[in-house]
């Protein structure tokens, strides 16, 4: 198995670096049921981390314990080398956390710029009496951080929709607004649930190329979930496998693929 | 030109400004329903309480002295100063914010994804409560409120507008009867409504305040404190409270049957939508020259008068049957 305990370079010549995140013996439970069982794995930087396995794994729990809306019972958050405290998801996020989320969560009252505007929320600084009297400081803080969010809807490829109320596009074009959003915040770890989900295969392949494009780019970290094997085997530095809330693998696409347990996870096990 | 239509304008004119001051009730709504789904029964109460406030810390009262005098058999009323107007009115926005945050801190904050149903239970539980902190907080009697911003001038101006009586009387050979106040209030209404929209469209706030009101979840994983926007909101909804507060107290004294002008705000809300800022004014309007008009055409000759009284709510009736969403209400569509 590939050590990863200093970093390790792909397969491609990325340098992959220290650990971001790392989820120590995460147990979570709703009333009697475990949705995540004993699970531990970490996240490094500059890497695409996957969590994969088939519905009802636990993935979207897991991913949910990561961005804080929800406190596991058991096990620790590590961010950054530090221990988290159960924080408010809203406080996980001001700490450069971003996601997106499986059934697509934007504005959509809003137009394209604007819910890419709210992902700039947690930069801006200025107070609520400043803002409100609206000169200098606030006024060039608005400027600079407008110049960060068309540089991300440039980069996503969205700028003939900026002006849209989000209620009007398609679904593809929503999942890569959402993106946009969470990427303006410029996060240190980018949580993705489900990207490709809903998604034809040209959608998908443009998924795939701008999620590659952003940890290219901007050396994002990415963790993302999707029981899609072959997009994520594609895409992903390292994988982690789920089945009934319990890890059964970790590593490497290709160790992932050749792992006994994974292959009667997806493909059924004949029980005697 | 024949006397039934210039006195129908006239109506009309008064109507429209009567309309403001529903308008401006129907706001403070509006706003607490679209961040948090809160409909607050609260918000005519809370227009009292800041009339209130405002008329004890301009008066120098004593909050609570009919309690402390019973507990401590003093004899306390007054401080004996008279603040200005302006002052008092920063102080009160302030117990305002104090009221919101408790809002907040003791009751909403406990019934975070609670049913409609029980947040609006909540909201008739803080009306009782409100009104009984008014009632202790200053007394119960009826008080006079003028406003007079710069010592003596600046007053919020009382009684007929010599110079459209005296404009229309050399048009129509009629002078037009419009109130002073009712004009003073049309225009604060509408920077009150302009300064709204501008905080929701150009700050950082606003757009946090609107991220809210669209979606929760999404508001959150962007990194916008959900408990936060919720204070802030019901301060909003607490300022322009004060602000229908000063309005009406001028208009007939602040007494507590202002707490009921809330009612006159629900068929507001049922013509313009409940989460229409746009709407809210253009019901208020409606409602305003509608239950005017009604009484000079139908009311007056033919009913026996008195139909403004439930003129707005049959009104309201027939838009539910129609159009039970409001004029600029959204449509909501479920999947089965």
């Amino acid at each position: 198995m590939l050590d990863t305990s200093e970093g390790y370079t792909t397969a491609d010549g990325r340098k992959i670096g220290g650990v971001v995140m790392e989820m120590k013996n995460i147990t979570l439970r709703f009333g009697g049921v475990k949705a995540i069982t004993d699970i531990s794995f970490d996240i490094r930087e500059g890497e695409i981390r996957a969590i994969i396995g088939p519905n009802g794994a636990g993935k979207s729990s897991m991913l949910n314990v990561m961005s804080g809306f929800y406190v596991p019972q058991e096990g620790e958050v590590w961010f950054h080398g530090k221990p988290r405290p159960p924080l408010k998801p809203y406080e996980v996020a001001r700490q450069g956390i971003a996601r997106t989320f499986q059934n697509i969560a934007l504005f959509e009252g809003m137009s394209v710029l604007d819910n890419v505007m709210t992902g700039r929320l947690t930069q801006m600084k200025t107070g609520l009496l400043a803002q409100s009297i609206w000169k200098g400081r606030a006024e060039k803080e608005e400027t600079e951080n407008r110049e960060i969010a068309e540089k991300v809807i440039d980069f996503l490829e969205i700028q003939a929709i900026r002006k849209t109320p989000v209620s009007r596009l398609p679904y593809g074009l929503k999942k890569r607004v959402e993106l946009a959003r969470a990427l303006a915040a410029e996060p240190k770890l980018l949580l993705l649930d489900e990207p490709m989900a809903g998604m034809n295969v040209e959608e998908k392949e443009d998924m795939s190329r701008f999620i590659l494009d952003v940890n290219d780019e901007f050396g994002t970290t990415i963790a993302l979930i999707e029981h899609d094997m072959g997009v994520v085997m594609d895409l992903s530095d390292r994988v982690v496998v789920m089945d009934y809330g319990k890890k059964i693998g970790d590593g490497t696409p290709d160790e992932v693929r050749n792992n006994q347990e994974v292959i009667d996870a997806y493909l059924g096990v004949e029980h005697d | 030109m024949s006397d039934q239509f210039v006195f129908a304008m006239e109506v009309t004119l008064n109507g429209l400004m009567a309309g403001v001051l529903y308008a401006l009730v129907a706001l403070g709504f509006v706003l607490i329903y679209k961040a948090s789904g809160i409909f607050n029964f609260a918000q005519g109460v809370m227009a009292l309480f800041a009339a209130m406030t405002l008329v004890g810390i301009m008066n120098g009262q004593v909050p609570f002295s009919h309690l402390i005098n019973a507990t401590f058999g003093t004899d306390l009323h007054d401080f004996g100063w008279h603040l200005p107007a302006l002052l008092a009115i920063l102080l009160t926005v302030g117990v305002m914010v104090l009221l919101a945050w408790g809002v907040q801190r003791f009751v909403f904050s406990h019934l975070v994804g609670q049913e409609p149903i029980i947040l609006f239970m909540a909201t008739i539980g803080l009306a009782y409560f409100l009104e009984g902190l008014a009632d202790l907080m200053w007394g119960s009697e009826i008080k006079t409120l003028n406003v007079c911003l710069f010592g003596e001038s600046g007053c919020l101006p009382q009684g007929i507008n010599e110079t459209i009586d005296a404009v229309t009387y050399e048009w129509f050979g009629y002078g037009f009867f419009i109130d002073n106040l009712d004009i003073t209030a049309t225009i604060v209404a509408a920077v009150l409504v302009a300064a709204l929209i501008a905080f929701s469209q150009y700050t950082k706030q606003g757009r946090a305040l609107r991220a809210v009101a669209d979606d929760h979840q999404a508001a959150l994983s962007v990194g916008i404190s959900l408990n936060f926007i919720w204070i802030l909101v019901w301060s909003l909804a607490g300022f322009v409270a004060l602000v229908a507060g000063i309005m009406w107290g001028a208009k007939s004294g602040v007494q507590f049957s202002l707490s009921l002008i809330a009612l006159k705000a629900l068929p507001v809300l049922m013509l313009g939508g409940f989460t229409s800022i746009p709407g809210a004014i253009v019901g208020g309007l409606i409602i305003g020259v509608g239950e005017k008009l009604f009484e000079f055409a139908i009311g007056a000759p033919f009913l026996g008068g008195a139909t403004e009284n439930w003129f707005a709510y049959v009104l309201a009736l027939v838009f539910l049957v129609f159009r039970p969403q409001g004029l600029f209400g959204e449509k909501i569509i479920e999947r089965v």
